[in-house]
């Protein structure tokens, strides 16, 4: 009895120091006061307001939606084709293939970041946008082809033979019968890609330049010299934003694994 | 039955000519992709290192009498040790909850370890700028309990990165133990109570040898990504304990390539090093493919 009442504190206490800095962001975010002075004197909603009122402010955020944006568009349709293919190819050959594809997610970011700067920065793609989604789709590509990967596993093949051999075109077999069946997993991956985008930073770092400057870097910029509580609001917003496209991930991937055992 | 044959077998010749799934085809683009916009920057990069001036090992061989990078090293091997430490200890007793409670209360849990995991390394690490700051929560906190009379010195020392590096790192150490736990049988610790064992030594004898497959892949994740940080310990970290990213990252603002890319070398030698160990290990790949999804 004894070891398992300390166990629930260490537990309780564990989960109070994971959720602890979340939470005060967000109450912070809603302060009237000037200094990060905790508990806040007043509430208020004077940091969005100050958020709403910046153009610096919403041209980064802009910036970063649309980055985001096309990052999913491009990792999206190039890691669902892959993915497609991988589950395909000769073992050898799908060994190597998926070793390019997923090192992003071994390769420290650092490296990676400096490198593409090294390259890009020959190419003019140096505080371009362009030079930013393709940088990032990259980064975000391991988590569209897992994601495609795992709702291949409980994929019946016959089902596409079905189709093709009651007269189906292979592009309506696709359309009609391959997309429907893994789609839960392409939007999971979607949804993962455009987070991974919308959060990164450390490429942003190096290929933002002065002309591109996203979400997360200039909250960096700003964190560099003063700690404003605009960034806090900023902070809250973007934490909805991740969590609640995160559940919907998540409930998406319920629905496809209830979908796969029928 | 010879008129279905018939149909048949034409409609499955012409499937074959069009529907040829051809896995390469779907692949090549993702490939070529990857090739131009990555994996060719990078060896480009990292060439620098043997190429510059002219194809020699001399840069290498610079950095074996370099002390400011033994030291940086040091630095991150051992921040890197320390924050495996510390989130092992910490993450495992969650990580037990996790797998030991009823579906209900374990929801709970899930949704306070993954909240964290869900938000942005950025934002976690202004949490803990503002946290450990010298009027920040943890001072006043002490403050008002009498325990300190002047503010501590917290952030920009190693201390404030460990903390906020155990923070962030966390749910991949409990997320595989997690994992593994669920997947113990039940019936194996209950035959040790019912054979009079302790809950302590139930624990140590039986759950925690089980364990170790994800306590392995968790080590081994934390460990990894632990020996690229670059965000927090800029933030949070002081000026004279400098990672093997941030001197880098100094390199790369001085415009000194070779260097820069001798030390993304090593780094990224180090991390294969780690993970080639470690995949070694019984049960350890198996963790990481069920962690993965």
């Amino acid at each position: 009895m004894i070891v398992r009442l300390s166990l629930g504190t260490v537990v309780a206490l564990v989960l109070l120091f994971m959720a602890l800095p979340i939470l005060v962001i967000v109450v912070l975010s809603f302060s009237s006061a000037t200094y990060l002075t905790f508990p806040p004197p007043a509430f208020g909603l004077r940091w969005y307001r100050e958020y709403f009122a910046s153009h610096e402010w919403l041209a980064a955020t802009g910036l970063s939606l649309s980055v985001a944006a096309c990052v999913v568009v491009l990792a999206t349709v190039l890691g669902t084709l892959a993915a497609l293919g991988l589950a395909r190819l000769k073992p050898a050959l799908r060994t190597a293939a998926a070793a390019l594809i997923l090192s992003p997610m071994i390769v420290p970011v650092i490296v990676v970041a400096i490198g593409i700067y090294y390259a890009y920065s020959r190419y003019g793609l140096v505080g371009s946008p362009v030079g930013l989604v393709l940088a990032q789709t990259c980064l975000a590509v391991p988590f569209v082809v897992t994601s495609v990967t795992a709702s291949l596993a409980g994929f019946d093949r016959r089902l596409e033979q079905a189709s093709l051999s009651l007269g189906a075109t292979p592009w309506g077999t696709f359309r009609q019968v391959t997309l429907p069946l893994i789609r839960p997993g392409v939007l999971v991956g979607a949804l993962f890609a455009f987070i991974s985008s919308f959060d990164e930073l450390i490429v942003a770092l190096f290929l933002s330049g002065s002309g591109a400057v996203t979400l997360p870097r200039r909250m960096w910029d700003d964190l560099r010299f003063e700690i404003d509580p605009t960034i806090a609001a900023v902070s809250t917003l973007t934490v909805v934003l991740t969590a609640s496209l995160l559940a919907a991930a998540h409930l998406l991937r319920q629905r496809g694994g209830r979908l796969r055992t029928h | 039955m010879s008129v279905v044959l018939s149909i048949a077998i034409p409609t499955a010749s012409r499937v074959r000519r069009h529907w040829n799934p051809s896995p390469l085809l779907l692949t090549l683009p993702l490939v070529l992709y990857m090739l131009v916009f990555y994996a060719l920057p990078v060896a480009a990069m990292l060439m620098r290192s043997v190429s510059d001036p002219n194809w020699t090992l001399e840069n290498y061989r610079q950095l074996a009498h370099d002390t400011v990078f033994f030291h940086v090293f040091w630095t991150t091997l051992r921040t890197a040790l320390v924050v495996t430490i510390g989130a092992l200890l910490l993450g495992y007793p969650v990580a037990l909850a996790l797998a030991r409670l009823p579906r209900g209360p374990a929801a709970v849990v899930l949704v306070l370890v993954l909240l964290p995991f869900w938000t942005s390394v950025l934002v976690r690490s202004y949490a803990w700028m503002v946290l450990l700051g010298r009027h920040g929560l943890v001072n006043e906190a002490l403050t008002a309990a009498g325990l300190i009379d002047s503010p501590l010195k917290l952030l920009n020392t190693p201390i404030a990165v460990y903390i906020a590096m155990i923070h962030i790192l966390l749910p991949y150490m409990i997320l595989p133990i997690a994992s593994v736990l669920r997947q113990i049988d039940p019936a194996l610790p209950r035959a040790a109570a019912g054979l009079g064992s302790t809950p302590f030594s139930t624990f140590r004898q039986v759950v925690l040898p089980l364990s170790m497959p994800g306590v392995a892949a968790g080590v081994l994740l934390v460990f990894v990504l632990s020996l690229g940080f670059y965000i927090t310990p800029m933030l949070v970290g002081g000026p004279h304990d400098m990672l093997l990213s941030m001197l880098i990252s100094q390199q790369v603002e001085l415009i000194d390539w070779p260097y820069a890319s001798c030390l993304s070398a090593t780094l990224l030698a180090a991390t294969l090093v780690m993970l080639a160990v470690f995949q070694r290990l019984p049960g350890v790949r198996n963790v990481l493919r069920v962690a993965g999804r």
